[in-house]
Formats: C-alpha cells, structure tokens, sequence
C-alpha cells in the first residue's frame, strides 16, 4: 500500500446546534493515497463539498479526525500543503491573470522565504495561457478563468490538490478540454487531487478511485476503482469498458439515493 | 520541472479577450459633453424668453445676460468669497470621508460596535441639517470649525452605508482562498476586502463632493459675514438678483469640478471595472 496521504477517520459534520442542527456528513472514513488522483460524487447537498473544507481546515469537524500528510489539516494548510480550487474561479478582479496567479507567493511572505517551484509566468504556460499574462479576469472566458485558478493553486507546488466542481459551470466542449489539461498537469506534477463532481462521466475519465455519496447525511456509500490505463485519451469514452463503469457509478448512485 | 503546454492556441476554449470599444472618442465626446451643453443652453434660451413674454420683474428673475454681467463684473467679489467655500467643503469632504472609512472598518471587523453605533448613525442622518447648523455655530464659534463640520456630516452618512456594504461584499471565494492561504486580517483586507470597497466609496464621493459644497453653504447662512453661502442670503435681502443668481452659478460649478475630480481619480484608480 502506498503513502496516505488523506486519511478520514468517521468524520461527521453538523451545521448549528439545537434542533435547527443540519447534519452534512456522518461518519465519512476513506483514505487516498500518495499521488492518486480521487473522485467525490454524489447529487448535490450531500456533502462531498463540506469534507474538501474539512480536509482543507476552512471547517472544523464536530467529530473523527482528519490527517493530511500525517498531521492535522491545520499544520497542512500552515505549510501550504494543498492547493484550492473554487466552483467559480474566485479571481480578484482588479489583478491581472499573472498578479493572480502570484497572489499565493504574496499572502504571508511565501515567495521570500521559499523558492517558488515553478514561476508564475510558467504556471501560466502551463495551463495554455501564455499571452494572456497581462490580461483582466473580466477579459477572460470562464474556461480560461478556470485555468488562472488552477495556476494560482499550484504556483507553492503543493503536494496535494483539492478541486471542488471546478469545471461544472462550464460547457462541455470547455470541460472535455479542461478534463485533457488537468490530467496532463496531473501527470507532469504527480500531483493528489481530490476532485468534487456531479459528472459520472467526469470521475470515471479523470480518477483512479470514485467514492460515491449518498444523502442526509452525507456519507460514503459505494468505491469504485477504476483501472483505465493511463495517458487517458478521448477516445476511451467510447470503449465498452468505459461504458460498465458509467454504468457501474450510476446504479450505485441510484441504490445510494434509495437507501 | 513541469513539462509546458503543447503549441495550440490560447483561446481555444472561449471568446477572445473583449475587443476595445466599438464607440470612437468623437462619439462619446458629443455624447458626454456636446449634448448637455446643448440642453443647457436650450434651457437659458427658454429662460430669456420666459422673462420677455412674462414680463417679468429684474428683481425677481434677472435676465441671463444680467447674470453674466454679474459674473464678469463682480468676478473679485465672487472669487474672495469662494475660497472660504472651497476650503470648508474640501475640509468637510476630507474629514467626513475619513471619518466613515474609518467606522465603516471598524464595524466590518466588530460586529458589536456595528449593532451599537449603526442605528445611532442612521438617527444623526435623520436631524435636519439646517436645524444643526445653528447649534454647531453656537458649540464650534464663528471661523472655519462650524462649516467644515457640517460639510463632514453631511458627506459622513452616504460613505459609510457604502463602505460597509462594499466591505461586505469581498467574493466569499477570494475570502475562502485567503483563509486557505492562512492569510493574517491585514492581509485578507488588503488584498480583498479594500479593493473590493472601492467602487462603494467612490459612489459614495461622487454623492459627498456636491452635498459637501451643499453642508458649507448651508452652514454659512448663519453666524458669518464671508463665503458664497452668505453673498447668498446677502442678495436675497437686497434684492440683488443677478449678484445672487452669479453666486449660484460658482457654488454649482465649484461642486461640479469637485465632482469631475472624484470622477477622475476613480477612472484612475478603479480600472478593473472600466
């Protein structure tokens, strides 16, 4: 078994006290390895959103316990063990994609007292958007949005890597394309991604490893481990493989949305 | 070392970056400044003609060209009693914006200070201010002191509600990155919230840079013998109509390069959302 590098341990979570208290997660365990690259499915409210907060120390869990890299998420974040990417980019408005994707290096001095692994300018490369240095959020598309964030989430070379929806607002042919860049800067940075999704097809293409969630309260109900080969290209969404898997996810969501 | 992007081109996942604006300089200039000016002088044109077929009284109405004898021939007069205006709603205008900013901070990071001093805000915006010009002339004396504080209280109340609402509205994204980024209080204002406020306060200053002219003038009716406000009431009681229309025309203009200077520096400093 490979390093973890994520490991949930009956995690719940409760939003407010008394009886208006609205149970979000109960008793979430899963582990994700070193290096892998994790899917989070379910319909919406069922959580998936809330464990990558947890995982990500913006929300602390009313119960279990959460490691990130051995310890606690709270010294994970400290260290800038995880990079975030919001549903919607997130960018600050008045900062070009470059002062964006710098903004990491800013915030507590990161830059001057560590080397940045990659420079911005390569980020941005990196994610198809050289020539566009110097250009305004308000200037990009929404795909192109997406990419400056992911950019800003890997300028400290995180180990680890928490999407949550981050290309659900987009059209398809955008997503598809996004799909292709994301696994290929997976596979160059090797890189743990956790990644939150509505899309069957999406989790099956892009993961090694599906949890599926069920509802009130969220919690894992259904594993899938998907043994695609990889480099993943486009074409193996037509494989009759591809297909069981689909199929394998939605019957599971189906019977967890039953249960 | 990452392994950089395959020759393709950038744009292929959405519309190119926004094209410069299709409108020419020359359109928005007639747009911006021809057609006003031309409603303007539609509307003196209007006014002499009035004045003729009514028959109306000097002292009642003066005749546009009066006034502008007046302009030019009284222009020493006018200018004497303008810098005292100038300097009161600038002083005013200052004070009253730093004052707000400064609550407006304080509210959005102390939630109880906010429910304690919020209302007491809204019930000092509610007296009227030229019941308070009297008394602030009774407590602050004759000089500067009076007319600058009423000038600051008249600017307070809008940039306040705008400064705290802009506060508030910071991306609760960008927000939620900062904390990832473990970001210090300072540091999520500096990079986000104050940023985001901006174009909050500059509606805000775009309102206080006439209403501040408005708090000197108003405070200057009473209890001093220097300022447009007072040439105002001045040639009320003399009937001196074409001095007082004169005096209104440089209040006017005053507040209006008060307001060109506010819109300038906003085009200069918000250009994100140009």
């Amino acid at each position: 078994m490979a390093t973890v590098d994520i490991a949930c341990r009956g995690v719940s979570m409760v939003f407010g006290t008394g009886p208006g208290a609205v149970p979000a997660l109960g008793d979430v365990t899963l582990d994700v390895a070193r290096g892998e690259f994790a899917a989070l499915i379910g319909p919406s409210g069922c959580g998936k959103s809330t464990l990558l907060r947890l995982i990500a120390d913006v929300l602390q869990p009313t119960g279990g316990t959460i490691e990130v890299r051995g310890g606690p998420p709270m010294r994970a974040r400290l260290a800038r063990e995880f990079g975030f990417v919001f549903q919607h980019a997130g960018l600050l408005p008045w900062r070009d994609a470059l002062a964006n994707v710098s903004l990491p290096l800013e915030v507590g001095g990161w830059g001057r007292r560590h080397a940045p692994p990659h420079p911005p300018e390569a980020l941005l490369e990196l994610v198809g958007l050289q020539g566009f240095t110097h250009a305004f959020p308000r200037q990009l598309s929404g795909g192109m949005q997406q990419r400056v964030s992911i950019a800003r989430a890997l300028v400290t070379g995180p180990p680890i890597l928490l999407m949550d929806e981050p290309f659900g607002a987009l059209d398809e042919i955008t997503r598809d394309h996004l799909n292709q860049e994301l696994l290929r800067i997976w596979a160059a940075t090797g890189t743990t991604i956790i990644f939150v999704t509505h899309s069957i097809p999406e989790a099956v293409y892009l993961s090694n490893r599906v949890f599926v969630f069920g509802p009130r309260p969220g919690r894992v109900t259904a594993e899938v481990r998907i043994e695609l080969p990889s480099p993943r290209e486009p074409a193996l969404k037509d494989t009759p493989e591809f297909g069981r898997y689909t199929a394998a996810l939605r019957r599971a969501l189906a019977a967890s949305a039953s249960a | 070392m990452i392994a950089t992007a395959p020759a393709r081109g950038p744009a292929t996942d959405g519309r190119a970056p926004a094209a410069p604006g299709s409108r020419t300089a020359g359109a928005v200039l007639l747009r911006r400044l021809v057609l006003p000016l031309l409603v303007i002088a539609l509307l003196i044109a209007a006014w002499d003609v009035a004045i003729r077929v009514l028959a109306i009284p000097p002292y009642v109405i003066p005749t546009p060209a009066s006034v502008g004898q007046a302009l030019v021939k009284e222009r020493a007069r006018l200018l004497e009693n303008a810098v005292p205006t100038v300097v009161e709603s600038l002083g005013g205008f200052a004070l009253g914006n730093l004052v707000a900013i400064a609550a407006a901070i304080a509210f959005v990071h102390n939630k109880t200070l906010e429910r304690a001093l919020y209302p007491v805000a809204v019930a000092v915006r509610t007296l009227p201010i030229v019941a308070i010009a009297p008394i602030f002339v009774l407590m602050l004396g004759n000089g500067y002191a009076p007319k600058i504080a009423i000038a600051a209280l008249i600017t307070f109340f809008p940039t306040l509600v705008n400064m705290v609402e802009g506060l508030e509205s910071a991306d609760p994204q960008a927000l939620e990155l900062m904390h990832v980024l473990s970001a210090s209080k300072t540091e999520t204002f500096r990079y986000v919230r104050w940023p985001s406020s901006l174009p909050y306060l500059f509606s805000a200053m775009r309102i206080a840079s006439t209403s501040s002219v408005l708090g000197a003038l108003v405070a200057e009716w009473i209890g001093t013998n220097k300022g447009l406000g007072y040439l105002i009431v001045l040639t009320t009681y003399d009937f001196r109509t074409a001095l007082l229309y004169a005096a209104m025309v440089v209040t006017s203009a005053i507040a209006l390069a008060f307001f060109f200077l506010v819109s300038v520096l906003e085009w200069l400093l918000v250009r994100w959302e140009r």
